[in-house]
């Protein structure tokens, strides 16, 4: 009946006896049109009417290529990072019952939670060179605050929770019986795990690290404080942006911001890609 | 009856699942979840507390009194109260929009509004600062007309606002989605009217879920640090918020009053944990099976 309505003609909604759709709907996209659409229309506008002459003028400055390749490359060093130990943590929680469970389960949620400003100077305590963790590094010569590796350390800590909490709800969902059929024709534990399990859990891993990696780009508050932000070397695309608005240059701000959004849309939708080729090959049901 | 029942039970002992890892792994991979979550996540959020009180307590709270913080812990309590109830609005009605209803572009509409999540914050600033600065069309005019955005409380509220965006609508569209609409039309068929429907029958059944998406938002809200630093000004006890305040009295080398504006911050993301593990103990299945679609 519905589906012979629907093709009588082309409707945008199908009909319904639960009311208020055109109240809530008008509602929705107002109030999305006010506080993101025009905002960020406005930043697309503002840097097209720079001019292509304009644009790579500020794209070609050595200043913005590197501190692009330094947000680019600390964040996905700390992504991969994050997937690896992410995934440990993960199946820990998954398949280990043992005594703090709960708690450690919790505060895999900390970096949700914790403003990043916090967690920033936090983490500068601890590896400063008279920091707990940073004099233990000194005598190892291993300089960890106000240098690259400082700042990845505070992007391992802003992206662990989208790795575990994306992979965590599809290794619950794993049925035994797969891992008893690899089993039962004789793989081992360490092949039913690399051959079997982690496969199928490729979709989940790079959803995990599609997220951890865009927020790690973009991210701030956290990695101001421990950088060091000397330029060429530790400073970071959001903070030349800031740096930009203060000298006024809101030419320069806007053309840097629209190229890390170029950068991180172009990024994720590579990965979506690779994540739907993934999925239909190895993705469990869904 | 052939079987050799004793001789299995002996060998039980060194048997062990072949779905299982042997002992040692699994202690070694307990062992590294320990080490690096209490590395990355645990000593951070201990020497807070512990820098923060370095110089004895009567330091600490000499810190949390002084007016210019004072100021901020307001501010802080206001942007929250303001962002977090009209985003918590919006969120209640784009989930109701979008999951009580099939209408062309519902993929499309679901994406943006997932957006905020995937722009830096410093980016969900910017687009504040070219909108209403006094080089645009619509700062001047605001200017004339004596309202103040930038550098003043109405741009922190739009760029919380912006950057908090998602959290409620995310939460509530897959519960609701789960749930279906046969509550709804069974109220309607009963005599309901739209609005009692929505107030009896819907809001009850999404509570939680609802309390869930709210404590995270208000966590971000009250934490948000480089999209309202952006559009701040940074004029102390009048726009700096706490996140704000922490980063000033670091930068001057106050590093116990620094820490001790950032301890209130740790135990508002404490409190936010522990209010969200006990809903997820006690809702959980609920909450899980909503999320899980």
């Amino acid at each position: 009946m519905i589906s012979n309505l629907a093709k009588a003609g082309w409707r945008f909604k199908r009909p319904s006896v639960i009311p208020g759709f055109g109240l809530t709907l008008g509602f929705t996209l107002a109030y999305l049109a006010l506080i993101v659409l025009i905002p960020l229309t406005g930043l697309v506008w503002r840097s097209a009417s720079l001019g292509f002459t304009g644009f790579w003028q500020v794209a070609s400055d050595p200043r913005t290529v590197n501190a692009l390749k330094i947000s680019f490359g600390t964040a996905f060093v700390a992504a991969l990072i994050n997937v690896v130990f992410g995934v440990i943590v993960a199946w820990v929680l998954v398949r280990y019952r043992f005594p703090g469970r709960r708690i450690i389960d919790a505060i895999v949620d900390l970096p949700f939670a914790l403003p990043t400003a916090v967690a920033g100077i936090a983490l500068t305590s601890l590896y400063a060179k008279n920091g707990w963790i940073g004099q233990l590094l000194q005598p190892l010569g291993i300089k960890v605050a106000f240098t690259p590796i400082g700042i990845t350390i505070a992007l391992i800590f802003v992206g662990l929770p989208f790795v575990v909490r994306t992979v965590q709800p599809v290794m619950e969902e794993i049925r035994k019986e797969v891992e008893e059929a690899a089993a039962t024709l004789g793989a081992n534990r360490f092949q039913t795990i690399t051959r079997v399990l982690l496969p199928g859990l490729q979709p989940a891993i790079l959803t995990g690290f599609a997220l951890a990696f865009a927020r790690a780009v973009g991210e701030y508050g956290s990695v101001i404080f421990i950088a060091g932000n000397l330029p060429y070397v530790s400073e970071i695309a959001p903070l030349l942006i800031v740096i930009r608005l203060e000298e006024f240059d809101y030419a320069g701000a806007t053309a840097i911001a629209a190229i890390m959004l170029l950068l991180s849309f172009a990024m994720l939708f590579v990965i979506n890609l690779i994540q739907a080729w993934s999925r239909r090959r190895y993705g469990y049901g869904t | 009856m052939a079987l050799d029942l004793p001789q299995t039970e002996s060998s039980a002992k060194v048997w062990h699942p072949a779905t299982t890892e042997s002992r040692a792994a699994r202690y070694a991979l307990i062992a590294i979840t320990l080490a690096f979550l209490g590395l990355f996540l645990f000593m951070p959020l201990v020497s807070v507390f512990v820098e923060a009180f370095r110089k004895g307590p009567a330091e600490y709270f000499a810190a949390l009194l002084e007016p210019d913080a004072r100021a901020a812990i307001r501010l802080t309590l206001l942007v929250a109260a303001t962002a977090v109830p009209l985003n918590l609005i919006f969120g209640v009605v784009a989930a109701w929009t979008i999951a009580k209803f099939e209408f062309k572009g519902k993929a499309f509409l679901t994406t943006l509004i997932d957006l905020p999540f995937s722009v830096s914050p410093v980016i969900s600033g910017l687009v504040y600062v070219l909108l209403f600065s006094s080089h645009s069309v619509l700062g001047p005019w605001l200017k004339s007309h004596g309202i103040e955005v930038l550098f003043a409380v109405p741009g922190i509220v739009l760029a919380t606002m912006f950057v908090t965006f998602p959290f409620v609508a995310r939460e509530l569209i897959p519960l609701m989605q789960h749930q279906g609409t046969t509550d709804e039309e069974a109220a309607l068929s009963l005599g309901a009217n739209g609005w009692q429907t929505f107030w009896h029958v819907t809001l009850p059944n999404i509570k939680w879920g609802l309390l869930y998406g709210v404590l995270l938002c208000n966590a971000r809200a009250m934490g948000e640090f480089g999209a309202v630093s952006v559009v701040s000004g940074h004029i102390r006890g009048l726009t700096n918020t706490m996140p704000l305040h922490v980063e000033i009295l670091y930068n001057e080398y106050n590093f116990v009053a620094a820490f001790a504006v950032a301890s209130l911050l740790a135990l508002l993301a404490l409190v936010t944990l522990v209010l969200k593990t006990l809903l997820e103990l006690k809702y959980g299945a609920e909450l899980r099976a909503a999320s899980g679609h």
